[in-house]
Order: structure tokens, then C-alpha cells, then sequence
């Protein structure tokens, strides 16, 4: 440890900066990577990281400060020129390629001469070296979103770099493979490497990291040894002053059956879709139901079904309020006193584009109509009710805004959800639908999101929470269900789940049965 | 060199206003240097194209009557293409309207009286909208591009037109010439001033359109739907809204509207079903719809400007004995401007000589 | 048996213009980027290549000035679509209409002069086989190069890095750049290409099909090059197989106007629009695998930020 402090940084900025209009997304960050160490880079969401990172890889182009190679001052114009360097990337929203096969994604990041055949052997060495089984003439359109991960992963390895930078690598994860994960990353920490792991997780931070320097709103507020520290003090350090519990005290008994869901099963749609397959979900009101899993086992898709944007063959296979609800569409449904909101924003729950108001007419103008709408068969759209809603909206939910009806797109990710789960709450919902409610949002949203949706439940609704963030799923629910593959385990109470049992779960073991092939080797392995 | 494009954080109220007019200017400029590469003095040349025309009465009143078609058949478009609809087959309906609207005339020439015009209206308005159909249906029902669908439907429509005025529709009196009986003066969208030029009541019909299809956009939750499924079909779909429902939508008013413009074209301007009967008003109303910034209001300035551009090619014919295609490259030099100045209004653009370096203090 | 090979070597000479223009689409279109100036770009090469033929006397230099003059009104698109992220369906349509316009102009003077033909490449000994002698190897020169750009774009695309590249950034553009790959300077070069391929089926109708200027000589056949892509599923040799379908209907047609038959020769001419229409029909029809032949990034403005 101590000889690691004085030699030189295997990477080193000064004063990096990267500005966008008027935000300063980095502000003098000074990082130093040390060779053969796991460096966290911590901070929640927005606070800069994937900023950081996309300047160490050439993607972005620093607005001022300096770059240090082994002690020398390098410019890294682009990608190519990063990994000639030797820092290797897996991105966050993985850089791949749908139609391509693994041996043709694995090629592209290489710079050249290398023959594809040759690549495909090489490839599978790799993999099978580093714990990562790899089909390499398998489509990437075809695999989970574990296997799109290991393809990135031995993309980077193929070049062979002294620094891999990981951008929170296991979001997409299950704990088991998580575990895998860590594997991989001391092993190539026993081969001399460094990692540079971004990370908002502060559990598997403490686990796996020797070092930490921590972001927020594009500044470091801290640079420590994770072990160190305590749970909460890097808390502290991440988010800048003590986050609100949510009080999920007051959840009575559930009552009345407001959604249920029978044998619901729906084909995909595309083919990079998933299938539903007898979905079975009863949601009491007063109750909270969280629905955990790993992103791209059908949570949209069974958003999609539940809201009504894809209606099912089968009317009964869907019932609210005890009514047959599965052919009818979103606003029917709506009408029926049921809310949603999306996990996409921009394009999905609201049009970015457009200001507040509109967007608010976006999902009330049906089950508002006399509020919002004038002039009989005309249809008009009366400005003055839908202003003032627009206006009680961001007052409940704090939504900070520059304007008084700005363009949707112009919000932080945060406010803006802010907005779109008020307009739904505003019209006190009998049901509401939420998938992903505080994805990209600050620490501060989410907590006045999650306990908004509890006080809901509170008052009498039923509320769905799709989510892939645990934290956020023992936070607020009163049962869990985990999906996988299209399929739904059935809900347990929350006080009696750990985060071993959704792990199984996620890996497709349904008491004990397990389906899903890949997962469940990885699963036995541990 | 290149260009690097900034996304502003909200689209630029300033250069939405501006960006047709530097479109405008830039064409005039392009204008200018081809003129001078023809040989000819280019303010003379500019001056007889755009100024000359406006200067008679006569022709101010040719102008209302080039003006209308390309506007009746540019508002339409703008609701196409904002609700993301790409109908480029305007000049197939329009065909198609004048000829379903000719019918009336033609087949039951005894039927003369208040009620002629009106039907032949109708019966235009039912042509174009029956012909977008098809593209629409085609769409919706086997995801069929509706781009190249539309455009070969021009084509279909342009040789079916040339089939009926040289054969079952031919004036039986008219010495085997191709074309219709004249129409009778019942049958003919009359002339606003009679006295002073030509200019008919189409000019009025697609000023109503655009103000009564400006205020459906603004104001009604039909307009909303527009503007929301053409910005993001996804979130459309999210608020209730129909895609197929839509497609038609556009497809029939616009269709519809491009059949009004022909039936008020062969019943106003020409008189008589002929085997062409436009100098290609629904490709030129594509260039409208934009140059008004698929707005209806902006479309009656730009269905102006854009039928200068006709009367200003007839105009530079006459005195500078330049060719009358040259009205044609102005309106495709304008309609390539027009889009590259409204990348002002979503982007700061900047011209980079070099390859930037990384910062001011990158090499410390 | 003439008659046969008359025919055969007429569909042939109908569906090299087709084929050139549409082979060059599908590489724009398998880098992402959707070009509707097709039409536009075959009449500026065919009436560039008219007019430098005649100026020249040289019909092999109206050939490069033909594929030098697609190039060029290609370039104006990339610019706009490009550089600046404008509408690609717009701008496009604008390269046609301006296509149109500027051919008229250009042209106006060459309307009735006499053209001079390319002559056909006869290959000595081998063109002389019977039966397939002549439709094989006494072809003229563009015949031969739309059999070469076919084969070429074929082998490019699957076979090599470059095509390798060209096809990642059809499929996810920001997944590219984040990879280092030069999205625009690639996209620039495939619709440079794509432009130089139209400008050399344009030249096809001007010094081979018919010898002569006829304004709007395209006739909408750069629109169909356009469907041809679609109907080809994005792979080089359908494109060939579907050009030679197109090619028979409009020589079928044309025969059977000389023949009468009593159909009214516009219901003829109108045959290959609708046979289009007919086409795309069947061949969108299932959803799932139009979705999963085209390029996903098909007609997305990209801005990389930087």
C-alpha cells in the first residue's frame, strides 16, 4: 500500500473540465489511478462520472485541464487512440451491435489486420480464460444482457490494456453474476492491471475497491479507501448531507382486489422483444408490489400490457377492478381510474419538445376531459385549467424549473420525473403503474418519488413498481415478485426477502426449478 | 474542415423566425451567381424575376392563381409531415381531383345550375382523398413505405389523366385535338374581378383552408394529436392516441385538399380537362409546406413566394431570354437552404477550420 | 430464337440503369443514411453526360463526367443531412426536385441533338457463341460495370473490414462513434458512392439506352431503384435479381404496346409503377422481418457530441 502512494500514477488529471452550454458537467476533477489497483469513481446519478470517463476514452474532448500517462502529459483525441494507449472501456449502455455476430463486434474495436477467423479463436481463448463463455458467431440480438456485458468485457481484454474502465458494470447484473464479475476484475488486478470502477453502489465499492474518489455535481468531494469508511460517510460524501427515509410505517391491511392478472401471456413483438408467458400478479389496494429483475427480461414489455399501449387477445386475463380489462386500450383504462408512467421520459412519458402544460394534456385530456377540454365535438383545449394544474403539479412535487411552462426536454432528469409521477398523482389514481420510477434521477427525487408512491398506497391505491434498483424495491414495497425471462415468480412479503432469494429468482429458479440455462450455471458455480 | 453542431437546450425562438428569410436571402445570392455564370447581369435578372411580376396588376392576379393550389395543397402537406405522414404524391391527388371533379361537367353537361360547382368541389376533394388513401391503407394495413407508394401513384395518376383526355373523355368536336368540352361558365369557379385579371375564388378557398386547419393545430385536441405523434409516436401511443388513425387522417385532408386545388385549377384557371394539367403544383407545394415551416399561415407567404418563382421564370424567359427552368432551380436551391437554416434553430452550428486541440491548457 | 435473344438482351439493357443506381442506394442505406435524391442525382448524370459527350465527342469521358456530376449533387446532400442533421426525407426530395430543375436547364439546349452511342464491348471469339454470345459478352461497357459494382458491393460488405464498419454504423451509429469509428467521414464517402452510382445509371439512359436528351428522361426510375432496396432485403445480388424483374415488366410492356392487344398503351406504361407498388406490398408485409433487415439506424440524423 505504502510503495503504491509514492510511485507514479498509472493514470493521473489535473483540473479536467468538461462544459456543455452552461452546465459544467466536470468541474478540476484530479483522479490518480495507481497500477494494479480497483479504483472507484463514486457518485450518483449525473454527479459526472460517465462524463469523466468518456474523456479518458477520447469520446469527449476536455474543455480545459490535462491527462497523465505513466507521468506524461497525453491528448487522447479518440477512442482508437485511448485503447493505443492501453485503456480498455465497458460502457454502460453497451457499445454494441444487434445485427452483427460476437466475432464481428469483438473486430471492430480492434484496430485492424487482425482476420475475422482469427478473432473468433482468439475471442473464445479469452472468454473461456477469464471465466466469460462466449459463442463467437452467436448474434448479439439473440443474448442476455449478461452476455452482451462479456462481450464487452473481452472486447477490452483483446487489446490487452493496463487500465479497464468498468461504467457500472453490474446495473445489469445478477448478485450471482455480479459475484462472477468481481472474479474477473481480481484476476486482472493479480495480472499487474488497474480498474477504474464506476459505481453508485457503496456495498460492493467497500467489497471490491482499494481506493475511492467520490463525485458530485461534477466535483470531487472526497478521495479515501473505501474500507475505511462506513456505509453512511461515503454517503455523505456522495450525496452531500443525510437522504430522507422513506416511511413505509402506515401500509394497513391490503383490501379489495383492484388488478389482477391471470395467465397472461402476450408474443414478442420484435424480434429483440420478450415474451410474456402466464403472468399470474394480484395487487390489493393499499398495497405496494415490486417487481425486481434484470433489465430486458420483459419489464417493458409487461408494462406495455398492463397500461394498455399492447392490449392481449384475452379479456379476462386481465381484470380491474373485476373488470375484464385485457382488450381495452390505455385510455379505457384510464378512464377506469388507472395511472402510468413509463420508464423512458424523453419520447415515452412525455414529449420533449413540448412545455409542461402539453405534456400534461398528454395523459389527462381523456380522463380530464371536462376540466381540460371545451367546445363540445371542437375539442378545444382550454389553456387557463390546464396552466393551473401544470402549476398545483410542480408545487407538490417540487419540480424546479426555470420558466413557467419550460419545454419538457429542457428539465434535469430528476425534475422532470418529478413532474410526470405528479401528474399522475394528481389525479389520485386507483392504480398506478410505475416502471423504473427513479432511473437517472438525483438522490433527492427519488426519495420525495418513492415516498410520493407509498403515500399513495397509503391512501387506498394499489401501486405496481416495476424496478431494477433493490434499494429502492425493499424500500417501499410491501411485496416482491421478480420476473425473469417473461416469467413472474409469485409475490412474497417483502419482510420475508433477502437479496440471495431475488437473486435466484432472477436466475430462473422458481422454488427450486430453475430454467434459464446460462444464469443457472453461474448460479450453481457458486 | 467541418462543422460541429451544439444542441441548444430549447430551439431558438430568434432563428425560427429568421431561418426563412436567411434561406431566402442565400437563394438569392446562389441566384445571383448563376446568373452571372449564364452571362446575364444578375440584379437585371433578380429584378425581372422577382420584382417585374409584382409591378402589373394583371399579373399580381396570375399570382393568386399560381398562389392557390400550391397553398390548398402545402397546408395539407404540413399536417403530413408533422404527424410524421410523408405523402410526396400531393401531385397524383391533385390529378385525380380535377379529374373526378370534371366528371360532373363533362358527363352531364345538361346539369347546369348552383348546385354544378359545389358537387364538382365535393367530388375533387373525394378524388385526391380517395387517391391518399391508398398509400394510407397500404401503410397501416402491410407497412408499406408510403413515400415511394405515393409517388408511384403520381405517375399511375399523370398516365391515367393522359388516357382519359385523349380517349373516352376527348371532346368529340374538338378535331381529335386531346382535352375536354369547355367547360360551361356553370361549371367554372368565376373569376374575383373580372375586369382586372384572372385571379379566381381558388385564392379564397385555400385562405379559408389554412386559417381553418392554422386554428385546428393550434387549439384542438386534434391538432394535439398531430403534433405529439409526429414529434414521438411512442408517447402517442402512451396518450391514447392512433397511428393508423392518424395515417388517415393526414392522408384523406391532405389528399383531399390536393384533389380541392385540382378541381379548382381545370374549373378556375384552365376550363377544360386536359392531358396535363399542372406545371407540377404538388412537388412545389412540398418546397411551400417548408418554406412556411409546416405552419398553414406560413404556408400562404411561402405559396406566394414560391409562385413568383413560375411567374418570375415566364417573366425571365421574356426579357432575358434565359430559360424557364431556371424558376425550377430557384425553387429547388430554396427548398436545400430552407433545411439547412433550420439546423439554426435545434443547433449553434460553428465552422472548424482544423481538428480542435483538446483545451486551452492541455499541454500545460 | 433472335426474337429471344432480342428480348433478352433489351430486359437486360432496361435493368442496368436500374440496377447501378440501386446498388449505390444500398450502400447509403447500409451506413444509416436514406437518400431519396436517387431520382435526382440519374438525371443530373444523364444530362452531364449528354452534354460532355456531345462537347467532348467522347462518350467514355460523358461517362466520368456523368459519375463525377452524381458525386457532386450527392456531396450537397451529405452537407445538409450530414453536417447539418437536417431531415433526411426532406432533403432528399429537395435533391430531387432541384435534380429535375437543373437538368431542364442544363439541358435545354442539347434537346434534339444527336447523341453519340457507348459502343458495345464486343469480346472477340467469346461473343460469338451462339445463343449466349451476344447476351454475355457483346454488351456495352456499363452493362459490364453494373455486373462488377454488384459483385463488388457484395464482396465489400461481407467479405472485408471497411464493408465490416460501413455495416456497424447502419446498424447503431452512437454505438460506433462511441468505438472511435468516423460515423460522418464514412457516411460522406457511402453517399458520395451511392451519388457516383446514380450519376453512372443516369449516363446509361443518356449514351446507351436511348442516345439522346429528353427532359425528366428518368421517368421515376431512380424512384424505383429506391424500391428496389427495399424489395432486396438490403443484400446486392436480390437488388440484381430484382432489377431484372423490372426490367421484364417494362420490356414486357413495351412489347405488348407494339403488339396492340387493345389495351390502351397509358395502362401499359403505368405497369412497372404498379408492379412497384405490388412489390413493396408483398415484401413489407411481415412487420418482424422488415424490421429485422433493415439498418436500425436507417434515416436517424446522428450529431456526435463532442
Amino acid at each position: 500500500m505504502q510503495n503504491q502512494r509514492t510511485e507514479t500514477p498509472l493514470l493521473e488529471t489535473r483540473g479536467l473540465t468538461k462544459i456543455f452550454g452552461s452546465l459544467r458537467a466536470c468541474d478540476g476533477i484530479d483522479l490518480a489511478i495507481a497500477p494494479g489497483e480497483i479504483h472507484a469513481l463514486l457518485g450518483e446519478n449525473g454527479a459526472g462520472k460517465s462524463t469523466l470517463v468518456k474523456m479518458l476514452f477520447g469520446v469527449l474532448d476536455p474543455s480545459a485541464g490535462e491527462i497523465l500517462w505513466k507521468g506524461k502529459p497525453v491528448r487522447i483525441g479518440s477512442p482508437g487512440e485511448a485503447r493505443a494507449t492501453g485503456v480498455g472501456m465497458v460502457f454502460q449502455h453497451f457499445s454494441l451491435f444487434e445485427a452483427l455476430t460476437v466475432a464481428e463486434n469483438i473486430a471492430l474495436a480492434l484496430d485492424g489486420k487482425v482476420a475475422i477467423d482469427r478473432i473468433s479463436e482468439e475471442a473464445r481463448r479469452l472468454s473461456l480464460e477469464y471465466g466469460l463463455p462466449l459463442d463467437p458467431s452467436a448474434h448479439v440480438a439473440d443474448l442476455s444482457v449478461g452476455e452482451r456485458q462479456r462481450i464487452e468485457i473481452v472486447r477490452s481484454l483483446l487489446q490487452n490494456p493496463e487500465l479497464i474502465i468498468l461504467d457500472e458494470p453490474t446495473s445489469v447484473l445478477t448478485p450471482q453474476e455480479a459475484d462472477k464479475l468481481f472474479e474477473t476484475l481480481a484476476k486482472l488486478k493479480a495480472e499487474g492491471r488497474s480498474v477504474l470502477y464506476i459505481s453508485h453502489r457503496l456495498e460492493e465499492v467497500q467489497r471490491i475497491c482499494d481506493r475511492a474518489t467520490v463525485l458530485r455535481h461534477g466535483k470531487v468531494t472526497g478521495a479515501c479507501d473505501p474500507r475505511q469508511e462506513t456505509p453512511s460517510s461515503l454517503a455523505r460524501m456522495m450525496v452531500g448531507g443525510e437522504v430522507a427515509e422513506i416511511s413505509g410505517a402506515g401500509l394497513g391491511e391490503p383490501g379489495e382486489v383492484l388488478v389482477e392478472v391471470r395467465k397472461l401471456s402476450a408474443p414478442a413483438r420484435t424480434p429483440f422483444a420478450v415474451a410474456l408467458r402466464d403472468v399470474d400478479l394480484t395487487v390489493r389496494a393499499g398495497e405496494v408490489i415490486a417487481i425486481a429483475g434484470v433489465a430486458g427480461n420483459g419489464q417493458s414489455e409487461l408494462f406495455d400490457v398492463l397500461s394498455g399501449e399492447v392490449t392481449v387477445s384475452d379479456a379476462d386475463s386481465l381484470r380491474i377492478a373485476d373488470v375484464p380489462a385485457g382488450r381495452l386500450g390505455i385510455t379505457a383504462r384510464r378512464l377506469m381510474g388507472c395511472s402510468f408512467v413509463p420508464e423512458e421520459r424523453h419520447g415515452h412519458a412525455a414529449v420533449p419538445n413540448m412545455n409542461l402544460s402539453g405534456n400534461l394534456v398528454l395523459s389527462r385530456y381523456a380522463s380530464d376531459r371536462e376540466a381540460f377540454l371545451t367546445g363540445g365535438w371542437l375539442g378545444l383545449i382550454s389553456s387557463g385549467p390546464v396552466a393551473a394544474a401544470t402549476k398545483r403539479i410542480s408545487a407538490a412535487m417540487d419540480v424546479r424549473k426555470s420558466l413557467e411552462d419550460p419545454p419538457a426536454g429542457s428539465l434535469s432528469g430528476g425534475n422532470l420525473q418529478k413532474f410526470i409521477v405528479g401528474r399522475e398523482l394528481d389525479r389520485q389514481p386507483r392504480v398506478l403503474v410505475v416502471n423504473q420510477p427513479t432511473w437517472g434521477v438525483d438522490a433527492g427525487a427519488a426519495s420525495r418519488i418513492r415516498q410520493a408512491l407509498v403515500d399513495l398506497a397509503k391512501s387506498g391505491s394499489a401501486v405496481i413498481v416495476i424496478s431494477q434498483d433493490l434499494d429502492e424495491v425493499f424500500e417501499i414495497a410491501s411485496s416482491i415478485s421478480v420476473i425473469n425471462e417473461g416469467q413472474l415468480s409469485k409475490p412474497e412479503p417483502a419482510s420475508g426477502m433477502t437479496r440471495e432469494r431475488i437473486g435466484l429468482l432472477m436466475g430462473g429458479f422458481h422454488d427450486g426449478t430453475g430454467h434459464g440455462t446460462e444464469t443457472a450455471e453461474a448460479a450453481h458455480a457458486n | 474542415m467541418r462543422i460541429e453542431l451544439q444542441k441548444r437546450p430549447t430551439p431558438s425562438a430568434l432563428y425560427a423566425v429568421l431561418s426563412p428569410f436567411i434561406a431566402l436571402g442565400l437563394t438569392l445570392i446562389a441566384g445571383a451567381i448563376m446568373f452571372t455564370i449564364l452571362g446575364k447581369n444578375p440584379l437585371d435578372a433578380l429584378y425581372s424575376f422577382f420584382i417585374e411580376p409584382l409591378t402589373e396588376v394583371w399579373s399580381i392576379h396570375e399570382l393568386t392563381v399560381k398562389a392557390a393550389p400550391l397553398i390548398l395543397i402545402a397546408v395539407g402537406l404540413s399536417v403530413c409531415y408533422r404527424s410524421n405522414n410523408w405523402n410526396i404524391g400531393a401531385e397524383g391527388q391533385f390529378i385525380v381531383g380535377g379529374i373526378l371533379g370534371s366528371l360532373v361537367p363533362i358527363l352531364l353537361p345538361g346539369f347546369q345550375n348552383w348546385l354544378t360547382l359545389p358537387l364538382m368541389l365535393v367530388l375533387g376533394m373525394a378524388g385526391g382523398a380517395a387517391w391518399g388513401a391508398i398509400p394510407a391503407f397500404l401503410k397501416t394495413r402491410f407497412n408499406t413505405n408510403e413515400i415511394l407508394v405515393s409517388l408511384m401513384l403520381v405517375y399511375t395518376a399523370q398516365l391515367f389523366l393522359d388516357w382519359l383526355a385523349r380517349g373516352v373523355l376527348r371532346d368529340p368536336n374538338g378535331n381529335n385535338f386531346p382535352g375536354s368540352i369547355r367547360f360551361p361558365s356553370a361549371a367554372q369557379l368565376p373569376e374575383i374581378m373580372p375586369s382586372q385579371g384572372s385571379a379566381h375564388y381558388g385564392i379564397l378557398l385555400a385562405i379559408i383552408a389554412a386559417v381553418i386547419i392554422w386554428f385546428m393545430l393550434r387549439f384542438t385536441l386534434n391538432g394535439f394529436q398531430v403534433r405529439v405523434l409526429g414529434a414521438n409516436p411512442r408517447a402517442g401511443r402512451f396518450a391514447g392516441f392512433s397511428q393508423t388513425r392518424m395515417t388517415f387522417f393526414a392522408f384523406l385532408l391532405s389528399g383531399g385538399l390536393a384533389g380541392l386545388a385540382g378541381i379548382a385549377e381545370v374549373s378556375g384557371a384552365i376550363g377544360q380537362l386536359r392531358e396535363t394539367i399542372s406545371p407540377g403544383y404538388g412537388f412545389t407545394a412540398i418546397i411551400v409546406a417548408f418554406l412556411g415551416r409546416l405552419s398553414p399561415l406560413g404556408a400562404i407567404a411561402a405559396g406566394f413566394m414560391l409562385a413568383l418563382t413560375y411567374l418570375g421564370g415566364e417573366a425571365a424567359q421574356m426579357t432575358l431570354g434565359v430559360s424557364d427552368k431556371v424558376g425550377r432551380v430557384f425553387q429547388g436551391l430554396l427548398l436545400f437552404f430552407v433545411l439547412g437554416c433550420d439546423t439554426l434553430i435545434n443547433y449553434q452550428v460553428r465552422l472548424v477550420l482544423r481538428k480542435a486541440a483538446p483545451a486551452a491548457g492541455g499541454q500545460g | 430464337m433472335d426474337i429471344a435473344q432480342n428480348i433478352l438482351l433489351t430486359i437486360m439493357t432496361a435493368a442496368t440503369p436500374l440496377l447501378i443506381a440501386a446498388i449505390g442506394e444500398l450502400v447509403v442505406e447500409r451506413s444509416g443514411v436514406l437518400n431519396l435524391g436517387v431520382e435526382g442525382m440519374m438525371v443530373i448524370g444523364a444530362v452531364c453526360g449528354f452534354a460532355a459527350t456531345i462537347l467532348s465527342g467522347s462518350p467514355w469521358i460523358g461517362m466520368l463526367a456523368a459519375i463525377a456530376a452524381g458525386a457532386v449533387a450527392s456531396l450537397l446532400f451529405g452537407v445538409l443531412t450530414l453536417s447539418l442533421a437536417a431531415n433526411q426525407v426532406a432533403t432528399g426530395l429537395s435533391l430531387t426536385l432541384l435534380g429535375l430543375g437543373l437538368s431542364g436547364m442544363i439541358g435545354e439546349s442539347f434537346v434534339g441533338s444527336a447523341g453519340i452511342k457507348l459502343a458495345s464491348l464486343d469480346i472477340p471469339v467469346l461473343s460469338d457463341i451462339p445463343l449466349i454470345g451476344r447476351l454475355v459478352f457483346g454488351q456495352d461497357p456499363i452493362f459490364y460495370i453494373s455486373l462488377i459494382l454488384t459483385g463488388g458491393v457484395a464482396w465489400f460488405l461481407f467479405r472485408t473490414r471497411a464493408g465490416l464498419t460501413l455495416r456497424a454504423i447502419g446498424d447503431n451509429h452512437a454505438s460506433a462513434h462511441a468505438l472511435g469509428i468516423n460515423v460522418l467521414k464514412i457516411r460522406y464517402l457511402a453517399v458520395m458512392f451511392g451519388g457516383a452510382c446514380a450519376g453512372l445509371a443516369g449516363a446509361h439512359l443518356s449514351l446507351v439506352y436511348t442516345p439522346q436528351w429528353v427532359e425528366n428522361m428518368t421517368a421515376g426510375r431512380g424512384w424505383i431503384a429506391l424500391a428496389l432496396v427495399v424489395f432486396a432485403s438490403w443484400r446486392p445480388w436480390r437488388v440484381l435479381g430484382g432489377a431484372y424483374l423490372f426490367g421484364a415488366v417494362s420490356i414486357g410492356q413495351l412489347h405488348a404496346q407494339a403488339l396492340g392487344f387493345g389495351i390502351p398503351s397509358q395502362f401499359l406504361s403505368a405497369l412497372p409503377y404498379v408492379a412497384t407498388i405490388v412489390v413493396l406490398v408483398i415484401i413489407s408485409r411481415d412487420r418482424r422481418l422488415t424490421l429485422m433487415n433493415t439498418p436500425a439506424s436507417l434515416g436517424q440524423p446522428f450529431v456526435p457530441d463532442r
